[in-house]
C-alpha cells in the first residue's frame, strides 16, 4: 500500500472519529458559553446513543433513532438545568450525578429490553445513517490526487458528519452574529448585567442547556446508527471528556473546536493505525500513550506552557437574582 | 428580597433530610427496577438478606464499605476546602503501584505486620503525588481542579495498563495482572472479629484494613475540627477571601489538602489489593473512587456520616450482587443508577427539599410555642 492511500485512510477515519467529540464539543460550548459548566457532556451522549439504538430497532428508521436521541439527551440536559440553574445546585455535582444515572440506566434497560449483555440488537442498513456520495465523485474520480480525495475523503459520509461541521460555521455565526448569541455569550461573562437590560437569565440558561442536550443526542445517534450499527455498553467511552477537553484546548470558541476535535480525532486515528506498527527511530509508541495523548496535551495548556484557557467568568456559579 | 436559605436544627440538616434525599433517591430507582419489571420490594428485601443475612454477607459488605470509607474521605477532605476533587480513581489506581512495590519487592522477606504499614506510606505517598499537579496547577494557575483530576484518572488508567500488561505482568500468564505477592504482601482477615458478634465468615475477603479506615475517619475528624490546619482548611472553603485576609497562604493549603485528600485515595488500594486479591489486576479500583462522591455528600462530609454511608453503599454493592442470582434483569449496574440518583439529590438537589422542610418545621414550632387558644384569649385580655 503507498503512502498516499494510507495517508488517506487515516485522515479519513480522523473525520469519522472526531465527530462525535466536535458535536459533544460543540454542545459542551453552547452550555459553558452561557455559564452553565457541563462535565455531563457524557452522560447525555452515552443516554442518546441508547436511545437511538433503541429507537431504531423498534421502528427501523435511523431518524426515529435521532428523534429519540436528542429527546432523551435534552430531558436529561433539563435535569441538569433544574439542579443548577433552578435550584441553584452545584454545576459539577449534577453534571456527574447524570453521568452515573446515565451508565447505569443504559445497560439495565438494555439488558432487560433486549437481553444481550447490555447491548442493543445489531441494526440492519435500512435502519443507519448510510454514507452518501456527493455529487460529481464518478465525474472526478478520473482526476489522480484530487479524485481519491474527493470520493475518500471528502464523500462517502454519513449525513451527520456534514451536519456537524456544518455546525461549526452556524454556532460561530449564532454565536458572535445573533442577538441571542450576544445574550448567551453576556450571561456567562457577567449575568447582572443581562438582567439589569431586562432579559431572563434563567430561560436564557435553559435554551443554552436544551442547545447542548440536542447536540449531544445528535452525538449519541452517530455514535450508534452512523458510526456503529447498534449501542454498545459503554459506548462513548470517555468522549464526553475529550470533548471537554477540546473545548478547553479550543478556548471555548467554535473554529477552534472543530481543529481542537480534528487534532484529536486524528490522535486517536494513528493510535490505532500504529498498533503493532514500529516507527523508525522511536520503535514501537505504546497505544497507551497515544489514549493518554488528548488530556496530557490538555493538562500542558493548562499549565499555561501554550496561552492561557480563561473560561467563561461566570461559569459555574449560580446566579442570584437579589439579596 | 429573595430569602437566603435559613438554617435548620443539626439534626434536620444532618439526619433527616439526607434521608429525604434518600428516600427519594431510592423511590426513583424503583420506579427503574418497575420500568425493568420486576418488584423494587422483593429487589429491596433480597438486597438487604444478601447484604445482611450472612456472616460472608457482612464481610463482603464491610469490604466494600472498606473502599468506600477511603474514597469518600478523599473527596470530604477536598470539599472542606472547596475543591470537587473527581480524581479518587486515579489516585487509587496509581495508589496500587505503592502497594505493589511493597508487595512484589517484600512480600516474600518481611511478615506482614512489618510491610502493611510501609504499603500505607507507599500507597499513600503515591496517591498524594497523583493529586499533586492538580492541585498545583488549581493553586497557581487557577485551572479548575475538577477538569485536571478527570484527565488525570484518564491518564493513571493508561499508565496503569501500559505497566499491567508490560513491566509487572507475572511471568508464564496472559492476564494483565501481578504475580501474587508473598505471606508477608497479605494481610489478615477479619473473621474474628465477625466471630465476635456470633457471625460465622468463611470467604468474605474483609480484612485489617478496614480497622486502618475508621482510623482514617477518626484522624480526618481530628484534622478537619481539632488542628489549626483543619481550621485553615476549612476557612479557605467558606470563604477564600476571608482566608486570605488572615494570612493564610492559598497554594499552601490547597497543596496540602489535595495531597491529603489523594493521599487518602491512595491507601484505598491496600484493601483490594493486600487484604482481597494479593496482587494487582486491571481496574481493581472498580468505580469506587466515584462512589466516594456519592458517600461523601451523603455523609455530609463528616468522617460519621461517611463511614454510615460507605456502609450502606456496601450493603447495596453486595446486596446488589445476590440480587443478580434471582433477578437476571438487575446486575451490579443498579448500583450506578442509585449511586447516580443520590449524588443528583444529596449534591445538587440539596437544596430542593430544603425550604420546604424549613418552612414546615417552623410551622411546628410555632403551633408548639402558641399556647392553647382557651389560654390565649384569656392572656389578652
Amino acid at each position: 500500500m503507498d503512502t498516499f492511500t494510507v495517508v488517506l485512510q487515516v485522515l479519513d477515519s480522523t473525520i469519522r472519529l472526531s465527530v462525535p467529540l466536535l458535536l459533544a464539543c460543540l454542545a459542551g460550548l453552547y452550555s459553558e458559553r452561557a455559564g452553565i459548566f457541563d462535565i455531563g457532556l457524557e452522560g447525555k451522549m452515552l443516554a442518546g446513543a441508547f436511545a437511538a439504538g433503541a429507537a431504531a430497532t423498534y421502528s427501523g428508521s435511523a431518524y426515529v433513532g435521532l428523534l429519540a436521541a436528542v429527546l432523551i439527551s435534552i430531558a436529561l440536559g433539563l435535569v441538569h438545568g433544574f439542579a443548577s440553574i433552578t435550584h441553584r445546585g452545584n454545576q459539577i455535582v449534577s453534571g456527574v450525578a447524570i453521568n452515573f444515572i446515565a451508565a447505569g440506566t443504559t445497560v439495565i434497560l438494555g439488558q432487560a429490553w433486549f437481553q444481550q449483555g447490555g447491548r442493543t440488537p445489531s441494526l440492519p442498513n435500512a435502519a443507519r445513517f448510510n454514507p452518501i456520495d456527493l455529487p460529481g465523485v464518478e465525474t472526478l474520480s478520473g482526476i489522480p490526487v484530487i479524485g481519491a480525495i474527493y470520493s475518500e475523503l471528502i464523500s462517502g459520509h454519513s449525513v451527520l458528519v456534514y451536519l456537524a461541521f456544518l455546525l461549526v460555521p452556524f454556532t460561530w455565526w449564532v454565536l458572535y452574529r445573533t442577538r441571542f448569541g450576544l445574550r448567551l455569550r453576556a450571561v456567562g461573562e457577567n449575568p447582572a448585567a443581562v438582567d439589569t437590560a431586562g432579559i431572563s437569565v434563567p430561560w436564557l440558561r435553559y435554551r443554552a442547556v436544551i442547545c447542548c442536550g440536542l447536540l449531544c443526542g445528535v452525538a449519541g445517534a452517530y455514535l450508534a446508527t452512523a458510526q456503529g450499527a447498534g449501542f454498545v455498553k459503554d459506548m462513548t467511552a470517555g468522549k464526553g471528556y475529550i470533548a471537554l477537553a477540546a473545548l478547553i484546548f479550543a478556548k471555548w470558541r467554535p473554529v477552534h473546536a472543530m481543529f481542537a476535535c480534528l487534532l484529536f480525532g486524528f490522535l486517536d486515528a494513528i493510535a490505532i493505525r500504529m498498533q503493532g506498527h514500529p516507527l523508525p527511530l522511536i520503535g514501537e509508541v505504546p497505544v497507551q500513550l497515544m489514549q493518554a495523548l488528548p488530556y496530557i496535551l490538555t493538562i500542558v495548556l493548562l499549565a499555561g506552557f501554550i496561552g492561557k484557557a480563561i473560561p467563561p467568568k461566570a461559569g459555574g456559579v449560580a446566579y442570584v437574582k437579589e439579596r | 428580597m429573595s430569602q437566603p436559605f435559613a438554617k435548620l436544627p443539626a439534626w434536620a440538616d444532618y439526619g433527616l433530610l439526607p434521608l429525604i434525599n434518600l428516600i427519594v433517591a431510592f423511590f426513583v430507582a424503583g420506579l427503574v427496577v418497575l420500568l425493568v419489571g420486576e418488584s423494587p420490594i422483593d429487589a429491596a428485601v433480597l438486597m438487604v438478606k444478601g447484604a445482611f443475612g450472612s456472616g460472608d454477607g457482612v464481610g463482603y459488605t464491610l469490604y466494600y464499605a472498606t473502599n468506600f470509607i477511603f474514597t469518600g474521605l478523599c473527596v470530604a477532605v477536598a470539599f472542606h476546602c472547596g475543591l470537587f476533587n473527581i480524581g479518587g480513581e486515579g489516585q487509587a489506581y496509581i495508589g496500587g503501584l505503592g502497594v505493589a512495590v511493597v508487595g512484589l519487592g517484600l512480600g516474600n522477606v518481611l511478615p506482614w505486620w512489618i510491610t502493611f504499614p510501609l504499603a500505607i506510606i507507599a500507597s499513600g505517598l503515591v496517591g498524594a503525588l497523583w493529586a499533586l499537579i492538580p492541585a498545583w496547577l488549581q493553586a497557581k494557575r487557577g485551572s479548575h481542579v475538577v477538569i485536571t483530576t478527570i484527565m488525570f484518572n484518564f491518564i493513571a488508567a493508561s499508565i496503569m495498563v501500559y505497566l499491567l500488561v508490560g513491566y509487572l505482568k507475572a511471568s508464564g500468564t496472559q492476564a494483565p495482572e501481578t504475580r501474587v505477592f508473598g505471606d508477608g504482601g497479605q494481610l489478615p482477615g477479619l473473621g474474628w472479629l465477625l466471630g465476635l458478634i456470633g457471625l460465622n465468615m468463611r470467604s468474605a475477603p474483609l480484612n485489617i484494613s478496614f480497622l486502618l479506615a475508621l482510623v482514617a475517619a477518626f484522624l480526618v475528624w481530628v484534622l478537619i475540627w481539632r488542628t489549626k490546619l483543619g481550621y485553615e482548611i476549612r476557612t479557605m472553603g467558606y470563604s477564600p477571601k476571608a482566608a486570605r485576609y488572615a494570612g493564610i497562604s492559598e497554594v499552601r493549603i490547597i497543596v496540602i489538602t489535595m495531597m491529603i485528600s489523594g493521599a487518602l485515595a491512595g491507601m484505598m488500594a491496600l484493601n483490594p489489593i493486600m487484604g482481597a486479591q494479593h496482587r494487582v489486576q486491571l481496574d481493581f479500583v472498580a468505580g469506587a473512587g466515584f462512589v466516594g462522591i456519592a458517600v461523601a455528600l451523603m455523609g455530609r462530609s463528616h468522617p460519621a456520616g461517611i463511614v454510615l454511608a460507605a456502609i450502606l453503599f456496601g450493603m447495596l454493592y453486595q446486596g446488589g450482587a445476590e440480587i443478580a442470582f434471582d433477578m437476571p434483569n438487575i446486575s451490579r449496574d443498579m448500583i450506578v443508577i442509585i449511586q447516580g440518583l443520590v449524588i443528583l439529590f444529596a449534591g445538587a438537589l440539596e437544596h430542593m427539599f430544603r425550604p420546604t422542610l424549613l418552612r414546615i418545621l417552623q410551622r411546628v414550632a410555632r403551633v408548639k410555642s402558641q399556647p392553647t387558644p382557651a389560654v390565649a384569649a384569656e392572656g389578652g385580655q
